[in-house]
């Protein structure tokens, strides 16, 4: 064989592995996005009502003990297994978050107070120890997760300095009288918290990136792990839109 | 018979390589030097906004300078070798052998010990200098603080700001002990004030990186790991993990501030009486050095057995859960 021969043959091969891994790169990276469902919010009247919920388990076939999210879509107000929503720039957000997870103590407790919502606050209905419905709706700027064991996850967007401690059945409600049929609902039965609260979206578009900042990876290493970091169940993105 | 000796021709007189290379050697070096000094040193990274980057940076700048003449001297000669020692056509014989010069070989062994000797005693100045450099060490430095330790902190005294940074997926926050031990997602400095950094993860391996102020100091959970710096100049201040700390490692880093001294107090003040007021302080752990987050004061440490906690704030998942590889 020829040098020029020699030569070509070694550059298709270089080109052919390095094809290969750019394909493998893009297919596994795409897949974690392209996916998932984006539910798009539209603003009205200058404010645009987002509804989430936590769940200890999902409906999903492969992992169905995996604590996540769903978003609620806006139209036929079904539940969408995903962590992508679209909301309008520069408009008020009014965030609803059903937390249907038992409670978790916050690794760091500082995460129990309530921070870059409109007046630092949320609006919280909890079950009570002895109540079996929710309870009248309080507003709060902190959330002791360590006092009676009432917070479940997080919703924070760091880049937004966002950070909402999402509230959650009591610990003897966490053990004996959680939701069971996913994705839950209110009226399914078990426990649950309902939460709002108000932020403005930022001026600029751009991806926002979410998360849960309770590592909440059952089954991982110190639970850092698996559905903490998976688009899809405990992290996401709020896409800023152009109105 | 008579013969006829022609007479060799006078070969052509061999320049003086070595004194050529030398002043083409001295030039450029000079050149480069100067403009590394002039020119380069006041853009090299990180700038000077604390003791710390203003000492990396001077450092880079020396051993810029130092390098220098010995990348130029190696590349000259190289090129000089090639140009006027290059084989003339059909010329296939040898070059002259040497069997040692004790000039060169002096020279080289003098010069590079001197060159290594140099940079052994610039870097330990340098780094006692600062204060640790900007780099994380132990609880008791060898080196001279830049002010006292106290409790407490109030513009104009020469007390350290003590400033606790704690990592975790993925994101920072900051517990000031000297004001109640309040925490917040804002780095917030006082210029010319000495700042001990104590640097601490809840969860895996994280790297403290405030790359204007130059001080980057690993974050491992269970450790307390003391960086040093004294910022000199107001400004913002970007914060960046710089350990592959998980997939989202690239979105965890915010921002911090360095402020005049009365507005750090007036922030820092502020911001401890919300927290007092909202129950916060109550709410956090006693200020630590390092935090378990296996132990919940309210809780205990056995979480995992506590009656409907079903999650993971430390290594709360009992040894029936699935082992993960």
């Amino acid at each position: 064989m020829s040098v020029a021969a020699r030569a070509a043959a070694l550059i298709a091969a270089f080109l052919i592995v390095v094809g290969l891994g750019v394909f493998v790169a893009f297919y596994y990276i795409g897949s974690a996005t392209t996916q998932l469902t984006t539910v798009h919010y539209t603003a009205s009247g200058g404010q645009t009502n987002v509804v989430l919920q936590e769940d200890p388990s999902n409906d999903t076939a492969t992992k169905p003990n995996w604590v996540t999210y769903y978003t609620q879509d806006p139209a036929t107000k079904q539940w969408v297994h995903t962590t992508l929503f679209s909301v309008t720039a520069g408009t008020k957000v009014n965030m609803t978050i059903y937390g249907f997870d038992g409670c978790t103590p916050l690794r760091n407790n500082f995460w129990s107070q309530v921070q870059g919502t409109i007046g630092n606050t949320v609006t919280v209905q909890q079950y009570s120890k002895t109540n079996t419905t929710l309870g009248a709706p309080q507003t709060v700027s902190l959330i002791n997760s360590w006092a009676d064991c009432n917070v479940a996850h997080t919703f924070a967007i760091p880049a937004m300095g966002l950070y909402v401690p999402v509230a959650s059945p009591n610990a003897q409600n966490s053990k004996n009288n959680l939701c069971s049929s996913f994705p839950c609902t209110p009226t399914s039965g078990g426990a649950y918290a309902a939460e709002t609260f108000s932020f403005i979206a930022p001026s600029h578009t751009g991806d926002y990136r979410w998360q849960c900042l309770i590592p909440c990876g059952g089954g991982y290493l110190d639970g850092n792990g698996g559905p903490m970091q998976t688009l899809g169940w405990m992290t996401g993105f709020m896409y800023v839109v152009p109105s | 018979m008579s013969t006829t000796e022609t007479q060799p021709t006078p070969a052509a007189a061999e320049p003086r390589h070595g004194l050529r290379l030398f002043v083409i050697w001295l030039i450029l070096s000079l050149a480069a030097v100067l403009l590394i000094w002039f020119v380069w040193y006041p853009h090299l990274p990180p700038g000077r906004m604390s003791s710390s980057a203003k000492h990396q940076q001077f450092d880079i700048a020396i051993l810029a300078a130092v390098a220098a003449p010995v990348i130029i001297f190696v590349v000259l000669y190289f090129v000089y070798a090639i140009v006027v020692w290059r084989a003339k056509p059909g010329d296939d014989s040898d070059g002259a052998p040497i069997y040692g010069h004790t000039a060169v070989q002096a020279t080289w062994i003098i010069g590079t010990s001197a060159i290594v000797l140099f940079l052994a005693v610039f870097g330990t100045v340098e780094l006692i200098g600062p204060a640790g450099a900007g780099a994380g060490e132990g609880p008791s430095p060898i080196w001279t603080l830049a002010g006292t330790r106290s409790a407490t902190w109030t513009p104009g005294s020469d007390h350290i700001l003590e400033v606790q940074v704690i990592g975790q997926q993925w994101t920072w926050s900051y517990r000031y002990p000297q004001f109640g031990g309040m925490e917040s997602v804002s780095l917030y400095l006082p210029i010319d004030t000495p700042v001990e950094f104590h640097v601490t993860s809840l969860d895996v391996i994280h790297s403290f990186w405030a790359y204007q102020l130059g001080v980057k100091a690993d974050a491992n959970p269970g450790v307390d790991n003391v960086a040093y710096t004294t910022p000199e100049q107001m400004g913002s201040v970007t914060v960046r993990c710089n350990e592959l700390c998980g997939i989202w490692h690239g979105a965890m880093y915010n921002y911090g501030q360095v402020v005049s001294q009365s507005s750090f107090e007036s922030w820092a003040s502020g911001v401890q009486a919300k927290e007092q007021a909202d129950g916060l302080l109550a709410a956090l752990p006693p200020y630590s050095l390092t935090y378990d987050p296996t132990v919940v004061p309210q809780l205990g440490k056995n979480l995992v057995n506590v009656i409907g906690v079903t999650g993971a704030a430390g290594y709360y998942y009992p040894s029936n859960y699935p082992v993960q590889p």
